[in-house]
């Protein structure tokens, strides 16, 4: 970070700190990674990695829908969002297996949100800053909207950490020791379809489910207890924005993919130092 | 004396379809009860109605103001992608004092294993882990589903042998489901014979002798299921499970 902010302050030396775009920037993706690592590590215990995907390739639904009605693209994402993941939690364990039915959804979602946005008659959409992010645009507003939705997803996951991680567990288990699992995957639901609508601008569509299971797996060799794995992933979510940041600046690629490579190459790096660790043993 | 847990006329459905039909059924403290039934009879449906995790289609279920149900399920997939501690787990879904898990591990037989991951367990500490995690919140109705599933016979026959000791321990009632007829029946104060309704149900004796469960698992297996009886509510510390070579022949009798 302090390479990135370094080169830049010296050509906006007298500006206030947030009118700094490389910063709002590695703000923007530091607030995501640190709700997505918490989130993603339940997506991936829970086997939802289709339900990420699914939730987060309807998003670009929402930004047309946005879009023709004039209403604030958050908003637009927000909903959609929701109503997928609703649709997905409610139809799921009924009949078609799961696998197959968030697989439909999930493409089924991106195609008809691009077709929605090529219907779109007068606006100038910027797709691919949908599709792979453009988190250099982050607007202060912006950084508001992610950080107030970053804080709300913690909070909201904290709150209900051991239920949900019971009802992870076992849903038996957990309705035996008066716990609701649907209602705690309600508030998964919800967490999710927030998480999608802040990281949007920062990853775009494509990546979001990427955000939300990579760092969780980079942290699982690292991780013994639960509670050490969301935090191991949210540090490797940081580290990954900000190199992603990093290295989009040095060599001019899109930011959201370089997130999500950096991220990916975490992943490589602790699956080797834990077969080196374990074969040492 | 008020039943912890009773039901009238309870239907249960899995997926629209009834599975299991006008149940009446009680437990009392302190009673050791036993259900047993063919695969897909509806057994472990039985035990989610009382848990809770299913509700009836109609029927009632009355639960006793102090009731406390520790339960341990049939099998446990824990996730690879998910570490686990014994003492995380311990604590899931209520944090205990760190004394009170190890006192849970004793009870079940187990050593002090706290900061061992789940997944290095083997079969048999995994399912006792299950037993202590169920003990923790002194229950007074514990209730085990195929809770040996995957146990070798001694294996079982000594997870048994350490749930009659929790009861002695603890007072606390039991409910089991068990395939091990063999080895369960033993114990219990009562059987419940279960095929999608109650076949029968009464001492293991007299369910031994009902034609709806010689109906339903023969009598050419009688070597298999022998159905033996301890005092159990004498001596702990002897020996059980491996005597009933002398109890066949008068079990054999009837």
């Amino acid at each position: 970070m302090d390479m990135i902010t370094g080169t830049i302050t010296t050509t906006t030396k007298a500006t206030p700190m947030l009118d700094d775009f490389a910063l709002r920037a590695a703000l923007a993706g530091i607030g995501v990674a640190l709700a997505a690592a918490p989130l993603g590590c339940f997506v991936v215990w829970r086997r939802m990695a289709y339900f990420g995907d699914a939730t987060s390739h309807a998003a670009l639904l929402g930004v047309a829908l946005a879009l023709t009605f004039q209403g604030p693209v958050l908003l637009g994402v927000l909903v959609v969002a929701l109503l997928m993941a609703l649709a997905v939690s409610t139809l799921s364990g009924r009949g078609l297996a799961e696998d197959t039915l968030l697989g439909v959804m999930a493409h089924a979602a991106l195609a008809l949100g691009l077709v929605a946005v090529s219907l779109l008659h007068g606006v100038r959409v910027d797709l691919m800053a949908y599709l792979f992010g453009d988190i250099l645009a982050v607007t202060k507003s912006d950084l508001a909207l992610i950080w107030g939705g970053a804080v709300l997803v913690i909070a909201l996951l904290t709150w209900r950490w051991t239920a949900l991680l019971s009802a992870t567990l076992n849903p038996d288990l957990a309705r035996a020791s008066g716990i609701n699992p649907r209602r705690e995957q309600l508030v998964l639901t919800l967490t999710l379809a927030i998480t999608v609508a802040c990281a949007i601008k920062v990853v775009g569509a494509l990546l979001i489910a990427a955000l939300l299971i990579i760092p969780a797996a980079a942290a699982r060799p690292l991780a013994r207890t639960p509670e050490a794995m969301a935090a191991i992933a949210a540090g490797i979510g940081a580290l990954a924005a900000l190199g992603g940041l990093g290295a989009s600046f040095q060599w001019d690629t899109p930011t959201g993919p370089s997130i999500v490579s950096v991220a990916a190459g975490a992943f490589v790096l602790t699956s080797l130092l834990r077969s080196t660790f374990k074969a040492r043993r | 004396m008020r039943p912890l847990i009773e039901t009238r006329g309870m239907t249960l459905a899995q997926g629209g379809t009834p599975v299991l039909r006008h149940v009446d059924f009680a437990i009392n403290a302190g009673e050791i009860v036993t259900i047993v039934g063919p695969n897909g009879s509806g057994k472990s449906t039985l035990l989610k109605g009382l848990i809770g995790a299913l509700t009836p289609v109609s029927g009632t279920i009355t639960r006793a103001p102090d009731l406390s149900i520790g339960y341990v399920p049939q099998s446990l997939h824990i996730d690879p992608t998910l570490p686990l501690t014994v003492q995380r787990f311990m604590n899931l879904p209520r944090r205990s004092k760190p004394q009170a898990v190890a006192d849970a591990l004793r009870h079940a037989g187990l050593p002090d294993l706290g900061r061992a991951q789940m997944s290095e367990l083997s079969g048999g500490q995994f399912q006792r882990v299950l037993l202590a995690r169920a003990l923790l919140m002194r229950p007074n109705l514990l209730i085990l589903d195929e809770a040996t599933q995957g146990l070798d016979q001694p294996g079982s026959a000594a997870f048994y042998r350490q749930i009659e000791e929790v009861r002695a321990d603890l007072g606390c009632a039991v409910l089991m489901v068990s395939h091990d007829l063999h080895v369960v029946m033993a114990a219990s104060d009562r059987v419940l014979c279960v095929n999608g309704h109650i076949c029968c149900e009464g001492t293991p004796e007299v369910v031994r002798d009902a034609p709806e469960y010689r109906a339903l698992f023969g009598s050419g297996t009688q070597g298999a299921l022998a159905l033996y009886r301890h005092e159990h509510n004498h001596d702990h510390g002897h020996d059980h499970g491996h005597d009933h070579h002398d109890h066949e022949g008068h079990t054999h009798a009837g």
